[in-house]
Order: structure tokens, then sequence, then C-alpha cells
């Protein structure tokens, strides 16, 4: 048992729901119980559908418990099946259904409907939605194309030179974030390179579709956690090579060009050349009245004009799920110049490639479905900028730090009326600006730095953001004399000044909070000039470094001297 | 723990109404587009601002409940999931020491609540976890400092706005006793959640009539509690209380069968009844609504010309589509397709249905599929449904009014008569306005 307050992924028949629903063609019988018919408000609410996700439930109660919930789902199956007509049918269960054991799946396959029934069967105790979602594609494909795998040792005929190559693009579903842009940008790199698009799937995709996925000379495995699993069936069964680079930033984009070059076999070397060359020529006349698609981003020449050197060493957070956690941090640190103080993600599934990125910063990954967890390793981390979930835009709100929603779960606002994809040029052109107008700009930066006994620069003053300034929302009030437990001595001057219940950046989880370490009026005063989202970091520095070196009270010369010591 | 049908009427105890003509009532099963009770929690904690309301579930449930309460949170929420993991299916024993562990956990976290709702789940249910012992077991190591209570918001139990009565019925059995000394002193006891402001609104109409002592339940404060028994006369403010209501009388309250306060003449009547009770004369009654009666008529005409003739379908969603069909009809002129309703509690709705228009077509239960096959044919100005279906039917070109907006908006009494009616206007309303 495990006490939520709060969920970053639904349950696994909810990822179901995410494949049904962005198909053609199909149609979801649930076995589940009166209410769970709330997944729907997720689709014609949140991405404001104009149909109904196409499931039928079971919606039994507790006087159908006694009697026979299987006939329900024959009848909800026989009934689905004369009014939609789909071509394929999906039948599984949600949590109570799996503990009254109806099976189902079986139960709808012995119905001998015209059309083929894919039974789910999603361990909704131990898995989540991205799992379900991932499940689901794997077993609808795989039951669609099994009768279709060639005998083992068959040799993949080479592809005709003369004809463009053709790529299928697996993994994109509904309530997934910025599917509907990415594919569109993602059609668009590939017709930049000479490659035809075969199928897209899930979304948009037929059953029919389906049958025709083994006619591509490679799959793009676009959205690791929805596809990879079908992704590596088709790998093993058709000898479809997988592309699986996702092209989200800059270096990204040119990476999975020149994956795709290496797996079709075709020269790519021109498409690379202008996403380098291209960057310069914003301005140019020519440029801004062709309607041609640029093939490069401005993102390299936003970064390196000179405006920028102010995100140089910015610190930043991440969390989100895998993929969009990872390409993040590479767009974060190569691409905009930040330093990676955290990063995370609670798709527990790519844990291993998380952690790995994490270590190539020093750090440690969080791997972590408790958004408290998130809560503290983010106070403790001390960003100015988090790059997150919705959640984690509350968390950098409450602590008053800027942020950027780059993953799901999703939020209406992540389904925005215009365009805008995270993958590829224009991509990053959306993600430069969605990760750098949170943040204060340069000049106005110093200018709080330098003055900050103008009565106008608030507590966290956030100028444009129209944020109101940090009200001090102590996440454990502590009293300023470090370490309350031995606190023989509170430091009454500063209590004097109200300064007692300081607001802690996360100085909860501080160290030398047994150390007996206090603060002198001055110390505490010099202290209060330090912007207040790195306070609490140089706060816990400082009395690291004065419990170190047994200084039992810290001044403004203490302050200073372990700044020169640990750096900003 | 009893898994019995939700459907059965709990108030077979009630004396009976008066009204029970027979009318007749489409009875379908099929798929049921409803909340399950544990969506209740969504209001009743920021009703009772020191309780927190613990669901034992599955991950399903809290995914449920966030995306009720709008897909998230601003502050630590009063509610949360103890999901229920594999490890807790295999043996009961452990399930029970893992729950404890879990209101441990959460009572540190958060030393500021003073009642605790364990809340009862589908898959608790079904796997007979015993959430009135672990109560009992809890309320051993934590009462008084913090009360621990259980009812059921489960799917298979609960329908929706249920989910208020099953948290309701938890309470009553800690309800101070009213004191023998007051004898059969008259006291008023408004039942079922209202928004603080028509509380306010209320208390003042009845201090202006002169009946009183007044009140409420739900409390502001679940460590509040309103005391009943002899003498305690109840008047049910929202229609799906059926079980509290059972209880309440048990303890020795009565009932003042009404009809609801929505709209002028539902408030007016809802009045009346408490003003007869308490054996106020028509003078002073009349006296004391006069000005809210008025100022409601003014609210309320602006918007009677814009419903007028039009044709409403109401799915069934909150129990509330009865009384409010009876104001769009009556009040505002509507006519109506079909009003349907999870189920029909005939004492507490027959006074509700007396006022329809006869012929009315009453559905009970629901197999959406059919009854959006009659709404499309019916062609409505209006309909009233959930969430998931309001987007589609909107995509079809017809109007809606979104069920839920309907439970978590201040819209009893009569200052809110005219918003009651405003919230059906909008969405052709806004239709109009609009050339895109």
């Amino acid at each position: 048992m495990e006490l939520t307050l709060w969920t970053y992924e639904g349950p696994p028949h909810v990822g179901t729901m995410r494949i049904a629903t962005a198909m053609e063609g199909v149609h979801y019988v649930l076995h589940a119980p009166q209410g769970d018919t709330y997944a729907d408000l997720l689709f014609t609410m949140i991405e404001r559908r104009d149909h109904r996700p196409p499931v039928s439930y079971t919606t039994f109660q507790a006087r159908d418990l006694g009697g026979d919930t299987a006939e329900m789902v024959k009848t909800s199956v026989r009934e689905a099946y004369e009014r939609f007509k789909p071509q394929v049918m999906l039948v599984g269960e949600s949590c109570t259904a799996e503990l009254i054991q109806d099976q189902p799946g079986s139960l709808a396959k012995s119905m001998n409907l015209p059309v083929p029934v894919v039974s789910l069967e999603l361990p909704a105790y131990s898995k989540k939605e991205n799992w379900g979602a991932s499940e689901t594609l794997y077993h609808l494909v795989r039951s669609l194309l099994l009768s279709k795998v060639p005998p083992p040792g068959t040799i993949r005929p080479e592809r005709d030179p003369a004809i463009r190559p053709k790529a299928n693009i697996i993994g994109p579903t509904a309530l997934g974030f910025r599917c509907r842009d990415d594919i569109q940008e993602v059609i668009k790199l590939l017709a930049d390179i000479g490659v035809d698009v075969n199928v897209i799937a899930p979304m948009g995709a037929t059953p029919s579709d389906l049958l025709r996925i083994p006619d591509a000379d490679f799959n793009i495995c676009l959205y690791p956690e929805i596809a990879l699993t079908a992704c590596k069936w088709l790998e093993r069964s058709f000898k479809q090579p997988i592309v699986k680079t996702v092209p989200i930033g800059v270096g990204a984009t040119r990476d999975f060009i020149t994956e795709i070059g290496e797996v079709a076999g075709i020269d790519v070397s021109s498409a690379l050349r202008r996403s380098k060359a291209e960057t310069l020529g914003s301005w140019n006349a020519a440029r801004i009245s062709s309607s041609a698609t640029p093939g490069a981003s401005r993102l390299p020449w936003y970064s390196r004009s000179v405006d920028s050197t102010y995100l140089t060493g910015k610190r930043v957070f991440i969390f989100g799920d895998a993929t969009h956690a990872i390409a993040a941090a590479r767009i974060a640190t190569e691409e905009l110049g930040f330093t990676l103080v955290g990063i995370g993600t609670y798709s527990r599934e790519f844990a291993r490639q998380v952690r790995a990125v994490a270590a190539d910063h020093g750090l440690e990954a969080v791997i972590s479905d408790d958004y408290l967890a998130v809560e503290a390793a983010v106070a403790e981390a001390a960003p100015e900028l988090v790059l997150g979930t919705q959640m984690e835009r509350h968390i950098a709100k409450r602590l008053g730090i800027p942020c950027a929603v780059i993953s799901t779960p999703i939020h209406v606002q992540d389904v925005p009326a215009r365009y805008s994809p995270q993958m590829g040029w224009e991509g990053a052109n959306v993600i430069f600006d969605d990760w750098v107008h949170p943040l204060m700009m340069g000049l106005e930066e110093h200018l709080i730095g330098m003055f900050r006994e103008d009565f106008e620069f608030a507590e966290g003053h956030m100028s444009h953001l129209h944020t109101a300034p940090h009200q001090a929302e102590p996440i454990n009030a502590e009293p300023v004399a470090v370490g309350a437990s031995t606190a023989a001595e509170p430091n009454a001057d500063a209590k004097a000044m109200g300064l007692a219940p300081e607001a802690s950046l996360g100085t909860s989880l501080g160290t030398g909070a047994e150390t007996g370490v206090s603060w002198t009026v001055d110390g505490i005063a010099e202290l209060k000039k330090i912007p207040f989202f790195v306070r609490g970091k140089v706060k816990r520095n400082t009395e690291k470094f004065a419990s170190d070196r047994g200084i039992s009270s810290i001044t403004v010369d203490t302050l200073y001297e372990a700044k020169a010591a640990i750096g900003k | 723990m009893a898994l019995e049908p939700c459907t059965k009427s709990p108030t077979a105890t009630l004396p009976a109404a008066t009204a029970t003509a027979e009318l007749p009532v489409l009875r379908e099963r099929g798929q049921r587009e409803v909340f399950c009770g544990l969506t209740g929690i969504v209001w009743l904690h920021r009703k009772m601002q020191d309780a927190f309301f613990l669901v034992v579930g599955s991950r399903t449930c809290a995914h449920l409940v966030q995306s009720a309460a709008g897909v998230m949170i601003f502050a630590e929420p009063r509610f949360g999931t103890a999901i229920l993991g594999e490890r807790d299916l295999a043996g009961l024993a452990d399930a029970n020491e893992e729950l404890e562990r879990v209101v441990e956990e959460l009572l540190v976290r958060r030393p500021d609540i003073s009642t605790l709702f364990l809340v009862g789940s589908c898959p608790s249910e079904v796997i007979k976890l015993d959430l009135a012992k672990a109560a009992e077991k809890l309320n051993h190591r934590h009462f008084p400092k913090t009360r621990v209570l259980n009812y059921s918001g489960s799917g298979i139990e609960t329908t929706f706005t249920q989910g208020e009565d099953t948290c309701l019925a938890s309470m009553v059995p800690v309800l101070p006793e009213k004191p023998p000394e007051t004898g059969e002193t008259a006291e008023l006891l408004i039942v079922g959640s209202l928004a603080d402001v028509v509380e306010d609104q209320f208390t003042r109409l009845f201090n202006k009539m002169g009946i009183g002592p007044v009140a409420f339940f739900p409390p502001r404060r679940a460590a509040n509690l309103p005391r009943v028994g002899k003498g305690t006369k109840l008047l049910v403010a929202q229609p799906f209380l059926s079980e509290t209501v059972r209880l309440l009388m048990r303890r020795g309250a009565e009932l003042l069968p009404s009809p609801y306060p929505f709209g002028i003449e539902g408030t007016t009547a809802w009045l009346r009844t408490a003003a007869e009770a308490w054996e106020i004369d028509d003078a002073q009654f009349e006296a004391a609504i006069a000005p809210s009666v008025t100022r409601a008529k003014l609210g309320l005409d602006r918007y009677r010309a814009l419903l007028s003739g039009r044709k409403a379908f109401l799915f069934p969603d909150s129990q509330l589509e009865i009384p409010l069909a009876r104001f769009l009809s009556r009040e505002c002129g509507m006519e109506l397709i079909e009003v349907g309703t999870p189920y029909i509690d005939r004492k507490l709705m027959d006074a509700e249905i007396a006022l329809l228009p006869e012929g009315t077509s009453l559905s009970e239960g629901q197999d959406v599929e059919k009854q959006l096959d009659r709404c499309r044919e019916a062609r409505p100005d209006i309909t009233v449904c959930g969430l998931g279906l309001a987007n589609p039917l909107e995509a079809e070109g017809l109007s809606t009014k979104w069920s839920i907006e309907l439970v978590f908006s201040p819209l009893h009494g009569y200052d809110q008569a005219g918003d009651l009616a405003e919230l059906f206007v909008r969405s052709s309303e806004r239709r109009r306005r609009l050339s895109v």
C-alpha cells in the first residue's frame, strides 16, 4: 500500500484508451465498475475531442456481482460490435474487474466475432498508464501481423535504390505531449531527406494501416515509453531496423537525420549542412519571403547571441517522462549553456537511461512517482529554472522559481491552439522560447542584483512574469538558530528582527542541523541580500562550511569565506 | 463489507409521502456514464477544512479524484489515496497493517487533521477490506486528537453525489446528543453541503422569521459537529441524502419532507416547510421572504424569456435532475424532453415529482448509447450531461450544460435563482455571440 496524493500516471487501461482513441476503426470494451467512465473526460475535455473515446464499459454495480457479470461482458461486446462495427476489438478490464476474474478477453474471443479480438490483461496493481499503452500497441500490432511474419532466417530483400525509402512513425498517441504537432515536424524532416512515410501509428491509423507496417524499410520509435516494445517485435519479426534517436533539440534532430541516413543507406549530408548554414540567415530577404521550410532552427544563433550570455550556468532541474527529460537535459546543457542540478523521471521502465544522463552530470537521478519527493529534490537543488510536468509547475510556483512544462501528464494548456511541436527544427524554436521567456532577462537581473533595496524589487521579483512576489510559504519553518533541538542559545536578536521563521528552501533537509551553528544579525542580513532562489543553498553551504571548521557563529565574513571556498 | 445494491431504497422507514401517483418511468440497464461516489471528495474536502479523505483503492481511484478535481492541485490536497498493490491483494492481514502504516505516515505529515475519513472503493470492497474495523482500531490510537471514520465511495455502491450521503451518514453516529434537558424543543438541522454564502443567506432568512436555533450538516469544520436528538427537525437541502436522513431519524430527528430549494418556488416551499413546523404566521413568513423573492424574480425574469418554450434533455448524473427539471419547467417555461436520473428514491423525491408536468418522461438508470440516440432524435435546445459527453454533443450541434457545474456552484436559494437560470442560458447565448 502506497500513500499517494497525486499521480503522474493513470492506471494501465487508460494507456489502452490512449491507443484506441488515437486510432480509427478500433473499439475497446472495458470490464469496469460504474464510475470508471470518468476517463472519457480526459479526452473530451483536455484534448477537446469532438468524439467520445471508442470505449464501452460494462459499468457493473454491487447488485451485479452476485449475478452474472460475465454475461454483462458478452452483452457489451455484442452491442459494441453491432453499433460501432470496428475492424478490431480490444477487450480488457480495469482494476476492480481484475479482482473478479471474469476473463473478459477469453469470453469475447469465444463469441466468434467476425473481426479480430485482442485480449489485454494489464495488471492494474503493479503497472501504470504508459506501460499499458505500450503493451496495447504491441499486442495490437502483433495480433494483426503475426500471420505475416516470414519464417525464421528469411532475409529481408534490399531496397530497390530507385525507390525512396519508407518509414513508419510509431508512438504518437492521444493525450501525448504535443504528439499532434511533432508528427508534422517529423514528416517535414523526412521529406527533406527523401524518405516517404508509410504508416503513422497509432495516431490516425486504422487496423488495415497497421497491416501495412511491414512494407516500410524501418521504424522510427518516436516515444520509446509507448513504442519501443512494438518496434523491437517488428525488428525481430520483420527485420525492420529501429531509429531510436528522438529528435527533440537541435543536436538530437541532427543525430536523428544522421541515424536515418545510416539505417536507410541514403546521403543526408546536405540536410545536415543546411541545418548549420541556414542558422545565420534569419533576416535574409529571400529567406523571409520564402515559404519553403528553412530546414534549420533559430536556436543555435539565438543561443549564441550576446543577450543569451545571462543564460550561462543557470541552474536547471528537470523532471518528466524519460523521453522528454533526457532530451531536455541535452538541450539545457549543450544548446542553452545551463547547468544541470537535478534530473529525474517517473518512468521507472526507463530509469536506467535517466540515471546514465544524471551520472554524466555528476548527479543522482530522482526516480519517483511521489511528487513530494520531487518537491524535496527541487528545493534541495535550488535551481533557477524548473523544466517539468504540470506538477513541477506547481512546485516551482510554490518555491518562486520559473518553470516550463516539458512532459505529460497532460493538461489542457499542453494542447495549445497554435502549432507548437517539441521535435525537429520548429520544435527547437518553440523550446527556446518556452524555456527562456520565464527567466528574468539579462540586464534586468543585473539591476535587481545590484540594487536589492529598491522597494519595487520585492522578494522574488519576477518582472514581466506577472507572478506575485514570493510569499514566504515555508515548507518547514525553522528557527534561524540552526539545530533547534540543541538550540540552547537561540539568536534572540535575529528573532527580535522577525527573521526567526526563515522560509527554508530545502533547509529542512539541511546539513548540520545538529551542529548548533548560529547566524549573527549581520550575517543573516547579508544572507537576505542573496537572491531568494539560491539563498537556501547558500545558507546550507555556509553552515556546513562553518561547522566543518568549528565556527559556531556565522558572520558576514564567514559568509564570504564560504563563498570563496565553494564558488558559485 | 456488505455489497448491497445502491439502488435499494434505504428509506423504507420514512413515513409514506403523499404524492405517489404512478408515473411511467423508463428503467434502463446498460452503460452508465456517471461518476462514482469518490467524486464527492472534491467538494467535501473544501467544505470541511479540517478533514482529510483517504481513499483506500487503486491507481484508478487516485486518477479519478485528481481528474475530477481539475487534474491539478494548488497546495497539498486534503485528500489522497492509499493505493493497493499486489502485495496487499495477497493477504488481508497484511493490508490492514499496511493501512495503519499509511495512516500513521499521513497523520505525522498532517497533524492539523481533526477528522480522517477512510473511503472505501470498488477494489477495497471486492477484497472485503473491513474499513469499519480499521477505523475502530485507528481511533483507539488517535482519538480524540483525530477521529477516524469510514464510508463507501465505490462505484459499485454509490453514484456520484451518493458519496456525500455515505460520508454524512458515517458522521451521524458521532454527532453529539441533544441534551435531554432541552426536551423536545425544536432545533432546525439543514442537511446537505451548501456553499458558505448560501448558508449565510438562509441563516439570515431563518433569523428574520424567528426560526432557530439552526445548524448545518456537514459543518464547516468537521470538529464542530451539530447535535441531534428528539426535537431536531431535518430540512434536507440536497436530494441525495437518503441514508443520512434515515440515520438521523433513527437518532430521534424528524424529517420535514419538502421540495428542494432550487428556484424561487422551490426555495419558498422549502422555507415554508420550516416555517410551518415552527408555526410562524403567514404574514411574518411573507414579510421575511418578500424582499428576497422580489429580487429573485427580477434576476430570473431576465433569463426566463430566453428559456421559455425551449426543450431540455437531462442525462442522469448528480441526482439533482428532477428538482432542476421542475425549476426549468415551472419557473423557466422549458419543455422537458427527458429527465434522466441515476436512481429514484420516492421517499425523498415525491414532493418534487408531484410538481413535474403531467406526462414528463422520467428515466432511471442508463443505457448511454440508447439515451444518446433519443437525445439526437429529439434535438433539444439544451442538454444537461457529464463532461465525457458534452463536447461530442456540442460537435453535433447540440448546446450542453455540464452537470458537474450544477453541483459545484452556489445555486440554492433566492439569490442564486437567476444564476441557476443563467447557467442554462449561457451555452446558447455563447452560440449566439460567436460567428466563427
